[in-house]
């Protein structure tokens, strides 16, 4: 049962803030799928609601109406430790601004999420060790933040997000710290992972990022403006190989 | 989040900002070393009273004369000499319970001689029973008995300063010394008591019997006591020798029981109280001013706490982000709160031991560390250290984990 579900499934959710008198619709009923598997790219002007739907379904925030169903399970009445709960076991993020803690060791940072699930200290170890072996940090465990390149850093926190074998990897705007090269270098490695089952999803205001994703939403005002595949699909691994003779 | 995991991050997000963590644990560093330190100093002094109290014997009560009416004019306490040998005699011998050595005492001032050297001291005419009452052993020789106190033996006990004075070096058992140009023969030297706890010389005496002073030196007839010195059995029969004596000597008096008597009984274990009672008056006021630098020990922590989540909302976001409760964050900054109070008292507990060690060996202070204190106050700083970093935990748990991350 669960098993067919959608990973994400909201429900003409709206997201209302009040600021002081005004009231602020920044989500006006916006109902979507993410089947599991997909690799969905979420654009939009800022002030769209792209960021306010990434906290949703993140898990960071609760709609104001309608219904979030992750996995198949309603979240959108969850308490704010059954929400972190949720967070912790079944969502990975990576970030614009990377979001590692300073001065901490690549191999602790990844060992983070594991801190909150009550997971041992020698497993603890041992995972963020192959996480970071998988995103081609296996020699790098030791350095702080401040000893990594934007790309490097970058890479330890998808290692971070990976670790507690999420449903869903949540990526804002996870490149617009990085320059182009390294740009699709982290989109190489968000492709390995869909292409290894990883449903993505993954907001941006670059369309030549978008196009690496199976499936784009742009949204505008609240609501979701366009729903449709990517026509011609970017593969960052062709494109790294092309640079790298020519 | 385990406590092992807790204890690490605290401890690293301490060693970030060392000298601020140093200046914020100062509080209770000061504080703890403060209250060990004087605890020390103060059990100490009061170590140095009771043993005061018990050179001067063990569970003891002192008779002395009263106050009688004459002709309708109340006198002073000890203007009459109405203790006599017989009361002694008495309360020896029908006080058997609760009463376990009796001593009568009078005394003099008397020039004594030996050889070319002389020597003003107090010489205490009493029976055997006043090394008991006392707790005194001997030095070297031995005491007089009964027969030379009925007798009126010229013999003689001296203290450690009679003997240094006359005799220095060379032994002084089986001399013979003048009091007052009566030839005594010196049968035992007193072992050294030292000082009483007002300041005077208890080895400067010369002990005989009781008669021999009396008769001899004195040279009076009457058999009136100066006082008598009581020792009860135990600490608890304090009391009942007491009440007992009292009701002796009023009926050997022809007092009534309703009537005051003629006579003084004072108890020394309540004099003793008294002087505990002081001490623990001491101990509550150093407890008050402890308890005060720990709160300001406190308000120091709970200061830098709340800076520190300001500065490391980003950080409590990220934490959120990956799944932190409320309470796993309340948890680490809890953590780090007690640990920095932790830390203070136990650099403290090593500072205040030490003034009190460097006290005991400069400022020649008796000074007495106590383990239940320490422990304590390790304790009250731990307490200090959660009361602290309760709010600013609180607070950093309640952050909104979207504000948090977006917080440069």
């Amino acid at each position: 049962m669960s098993s067919r579900a959608a990973v994400v499934d909201t429900q003409g959710i709206e997201k209302v803030y009040s600021m002081g008198d005004m009231k602020v619709h920044a989500l006006r009923g916006v109902s979507l799928r993410i089947e599991a598997g997909e690799f969905l790219a979420v654009m939009g002007a800022s002030g769209s609601g792209k960021s306010t739907f990434m906290n949703l379904v993140g898990c960071l925030d609760r709609p104001t109406a309608g219904a979030f169903l992750l996995n198949g399970k309603d979240v959108s009445r969850f308490s704010r430790d059954q929400l972190a709960g949720v967070r912790g076991r079944e969502i990975g993020f990576v970030f614009q601004g990377f979001n590692l803690l300073p001065r901490t060791s690549a191999l602790e940072n990844v060992e983070l999420p594991m801190l909150y699930q009550g997971v041992s200290a020698k497993e603890r170890k041992k995972r963020a060790s192959e996480a970071l072996a998988r995103v081609g940090l296996g020699d790098r465990v030791d350095h702080t933040p401040a000893q990594l390149s934007g790309g490097q850093q970058q890479r330890v926190a998808i290692a971070r997000a990976l670790v507690n074998r999420p449903v869903l990897l949540l990526a804002d705007e996870p490149t617009g710290n990085l320059d182009s090269q390294t740009s699709i270098e982290v989109m190489a490695i968000f492709q390995e992972l869909n292409d290894q089952g990883l449903t993505i999803l993954l907001v941006t205001h670059e369309s030549d990022i978008a196009e690496h994703a199976r499936r784009v939403v742009v949204f505008k005002d609240g609501v979701v403006l366009s729903d449709r595949p990517v026509q011609k699909r970017r593969i960052a691994r062709i494109q790294l190989a092309a640079e790298a003779t020519g | 989040m385990n406590i092992f995991a807790a204890l690490r991050t605290a401890l690293r997000a301490l060693r970030k900002n060392k000298l601020r963590s140093f200046l914020a644990a100062l509080g209770i560093v000061i504080a703890v070393a403060a209250v060990i330190a004087t605890v020390a100093i103060g059990e100490g002094a009061k170590a140095k009273v009771a043993d005061q109290m018990a050179s001067l014997g063990s569970n003891l009560l002192m008779i002395l004369p009263g106050s009688v009416m004459q002709h309708g004019a109340a006198t002073g306490a000890g203007a009459t000499q109405n203790l006599t040998r017989d009361d002694a005699a008495a309360i020896e011998k029908e006080l058997g319970g609760p009463v376990a050595a009796v001593a009568p005492i009078n005394r003099t001032g008397a020039q004594i001689i030996y050889g070319d050297a002389n020597w003003f001291t107090q010489v205490v005419g009493t029976t055997p029973g006043y090394l008991a009452v006392r707790g005194w052993p001997l030095a070297d020789g031995e005491a007089f008995g009964r027969e030379e106190d009925a007798a009126a033996a010229k013999v003689c006990l001296i203290g450690q300063t009679v003997k240094d004075k006359l005799f220095g070096d060379s032994p002084a058992v089986g001399e013979q010394i003048r009091v007052r140009h009566v030839p005594c023969k010196v049968v035992g030297v007193l072992s050294a008591k030292g000082q009483s706890s007002w300041g005077q010389d208890q080895d400067d005496v010369v002990l005989m019997p009781w008669t021999t002073l009396v008769r001899r030196i004195i040279g009076s007839q009457s058999d009136a006591v100066g006082q008598l010195m009581v020792s009860a059995r135990s600490p608890q029969s304090v009391s009942e020798a007491q009440r007992e004596i009292t009701s002796l000597l009023k009926q050997r008096h022809h007092q009534s029981e309703q009537s005051e008597p003629d006579f003084q009984v004072r108890n020394l274990a309540e004099m003793q109280n008294a002087a505990q009672e002081q001490t623990k008056t001491i101990a509550l006021l150093l407890g008050s001013v402890a308890l005060i630098s720990l709160i300001v020990g406190a308000i120091g922590i709970a200061n830098v706490m709340l800076v520190s989540v300001t500065e490391r909302t980003r950080e409590i976001g990220i934490r959120m982000a990956v799944g932190a409760r409320g309470r796993d964050v309340m948890f680490q900054f809890l953590t780090e709160a007690v640990v920095l109070a932790a830390v203070g008292g136990a650099i403290g507990l090593f500072l205040g031991t030490g003034v009190a060690k460097y006290m005991a060996i400069q400022a020649q202070w008796p000074t007495l560390l106590s383990p239940p204190v320490m422990i304590g106050t390790m304790i009250l700083a731990g307490l200090a250290g959660i009361i602290a970093g309760f709010y600013p935990a609180l607070r950093a748990s309640r952050l909104d984990p979207i504000d948090a991350l977006r917080f440069e």
